[in-house]
C-alpha cells in the first residue's frame, strides 16, 4: 500500500486540490521530517483520497476520532436521515388521495422497493420490507448526497458497507436456519445435479455463499470510492490551463456517470439483499 | 519518499500526515472504523424508526384509502351507469308511448274531421242537387215558355206580314205553317 499519493506536475499553479490549508513550509518539514515539496514549492498536487478522511466535524484531518465523536461521517449520515425524513414524512404529510408531487415521489420509492421485494422474494417476505427499505433509502441518499462537492461519502467506506453487507449476510443466514432448520443446508446440496457432482457443487456453493457479503459490500464501496477519486483526479488536472477544458469535460462526464452509479448501486444492493433473503426463505433450488 | 512519513506531532494520526493529507486509503484506517460503524447503526436505527413508526403506516393507510376510494368510485360509477341505462330505457318508453298517443290522437282527429267533412260534403251535394234540379225545372219552364212565345210571336209577325202585303191572313194556315217551321227548326 502506498503511503501517500502525491503526483507532481509541472506548472506554476500552487493551489492544492485538498481543502486542507497549506501549513508553513518550515514547521511542516520540521514536524514531519519529510518534504512533500509539491505542496508548497509550486508543484501541483493531487490528493484524491483526502476526501475520504474521517475527521471531527469542526476539527482538522488527523484529529483523534473516538467511536462517539461527531465527525463528518456523522454529519453526512445525519443528512441522509434528514432526507429520508423529508421524503417519507414531510412529503406525505398531506395524506392526499390524489398525491402531490412530493407524495408521488415518496410513493414511487415505496412502490419501487415494495414491488422489488414482492417480485424477487415473494409475498411472504413482505414483513421484512421495512428493513430492506431502510437499507435502500440510506444507501440511495448517502450516495446522492456524496455527489455534492466538498461532501463526504459514507458509502465509499468499507467499514460502512461491510456492516451493511455482513449485516444482511448474518441476518439472512440466521433467518434461513430459523425458518428451515437443517433444511437450509439444502441450499448447498443441488438435488437436480448428478450425484457425483453434488459434493463438488456443494463446495462451490459454500464458497460462493461466503463470498457474498464480501462482494456485496466491496461492490458498493468500490464503485462510490473509485468514481469520487477519479472526479478528484480530473479536478486536479483542471488547475493546468492547457488541459483544463478536457479535465472539466471529464469531470462533467464522470459526474453524470456517478449519478447513474449512485442510483444503480442502491438498486443493486437492495435487489441482492432480496435475492439472498429469498435463498433463506426458500432454500430449495 | 512516501515511506518516510512519520507521525510525530499531535495533529496527525496513523492515517493522516502532518499536512492533513491521507496516508494510503482512508477506507482502511482502522482508527475510524468504530466511529463510522457506531454512527451508521444510529442512522439506520433512525431511518428504521422513522419508517416503521410513521412513514410506512401512513403510506399503507393512504394507499389503502386510495384503492378503497377507487373501488368505491368504480362501484358508484357502475351504479350510475346502470341508472343511466334505466333512465334511458324509461325515456325511450315514454317517448314511444307519447308517439303512439300522438298518432292515436292524430288518427282520431283525422277521422273526426273526415266524418265532418263527409257530412258537410254530403249536405252540400244534396243542396247542390236540389238547386240543380230546381234550376233545371226553371230552365225547362223558361224554355217551354220561350218556345211558346217564339211560336206566338212568329204567328203574329206572319199574320202582320200577310196583312201588310195586302193579303187576308188565314190564321189557321199561318199557325200550321209556323208550327211546322218551328218544329222543323
Amino acid at each position: 500500500m502506498e503511503n501517500e499519493e502525491v503526483i507532481v506536475v509541472e506548472g506554476d499553479q500552487t493551489d492544492m486540490v485538498t481543502a486542507a490549508p497549506v501549513p508553513d513550509a518550515e514547521p511542516a518539514v520540521d514536524a514531519v521530517g519529510v518534504t512533500p515539496e509539491a505542496d508548497y514549492e509550486g508543484g501541483l498536487s493531487f490528493h484524491p483520497m483526502d476526501q475520504f478522511i474521517v475527521k471531527p466535524l469542526f476539527g482538522e484531518a488527523g484529529d483523534p476520532v473516538a467511536w462517539y465523536t461527531i465527525t463528518n461521517a456523522t454529519a453526512w449520515m445525519a443528512l441522509a436521515v434528514a432526507c429520508v425524513a423529508i421524503l417519507m414524512l414531510l412529503m406525505t404529510r398531506g395524506r392526499a388521495i390524489v398525491p402531490s408531487k412530493g407524495q408521488s415521489m415518496a410513493e414511487l420509492a415505496y412502490g419501487f422497493v415494495h414491488k422489488m421485494v414482492e417480485d424477487v422474494t415473494g409475498r411472504d417476505a413482505l414483513k421484512y420490507f421495512p428493513y430492506i427499505f431502510t437499507l435502500f433509502l440510506f444507501i440511495f441518499f448517502a450516495n446522492f448526497l456524496a455527489l455534492i462537492p466538498m461532501s463526504f461519502s459514507p458509502t465509499s467506506h468499507i467499514a460502512v458497507t461491510a456492516v451493511l453487507g455482513f449485516g444482511v449476510f448474518i441476518a439472512v443466514t440466521i433467518l434461513g436456519f430459523v425458518k428451515n432448520g437443517a433444511g437450509f443446508l439444502k441450499l448447498f446440496w443441488v438435488d437436480s445435479a448428478p450425484l457425483a457432482l453434488r459434493p463438488i457443487l456443494a463446495v462451490i456453493e459454500i464458497i460462493s455463499y461466503f463470498v457474498r457479503p464480501v462482494s456485496h459490500s466491496i461492490r458498493l464501496a468500490g464503485n462510490v470510492m473509485a468514481g469520487h477519486a477519479v472526479l478528484k483526479v480530473f479536478a486536479g488536472f483542471a488547475a493546468i490551463t492547457a488541459v483544463a477544458p478536457i479535465a472539466i469535460l471529464g469531470i462533467v462526464a464522470i459526474f453524470g456517470l456517478e449519478v447513474l452509479v449512485s442510483a444503480i448501486q442502491a438498486y443493486v444492493f437492495t435487489i441482492l439483499t432480496c435475492v439472498y433473503l429469498k435463498d433463506a426463505l426458500h432454500p430449495h433450488h | 519518499m512516501a515511506d518516510a512519513v512519520v507521525v510525530t506531532d499531535g495533529t496527525a494520526s496513523a492515517c493522516v500526515n502532518a499536512l492533513g493529507n491521507a496516508i494510503g486509503m482512508p477506507q482502511l484506517c482502522d482508527a475510524w472504523f468504530a466511529n463510522q460503524i457506531f454512527w451508521l447503526l444510529v442512522a439506520l436505527a433512525a431511518i428504521f424508526f422513522i419508517l416503521t413508526r410513521y412513514a410506512l403506516p401512513r403510506m399503507t393507510a393512504v394507499l389503502a384509502e386510495r384503492s378503497g376510494t377507487i373501488s368505491n368510485d368504480l362501484a358508484a360509477a357502475e351504479d350510475l351507469k346502470r341508472q343511466a341505462t334505466e333512465a334511458e330505457a324509461a325515456y325511450d318508453k315514454a317517448l314511444a308511448d307519447a308517439r303512439a298517443e300522438a298518432n292515436r290522437i292524430n288518427a282520431d282527429m283525422r277521422a273526426d274531421i273526415q266524418r265532418d267533412l263527409d257530412a258537410a260534403l254530403a249536405q252540400a251535394d244534396e243542396r247542390i242537387a236540389a238547386k240543380t234540379a230546381e234550376s233545371e225545372a226553371a230552365i225547362a219552364e223558361i224554355r217551354a215558355g220561350a218556345e211558346t212565345s217564339v211560336a206566338q210571336v212568329a204567328k203574329d209577325v206572319a199574320g202582320d206580314l200577310v196583312a201588310a202585303l195586302g193579303g187576308t191572313p188565314d190564321q189557321a194556315a199561318i199557325d200550321a205553317a209556323v208550327d211546322a217551321r218551328v218544329k222543323g227548326a
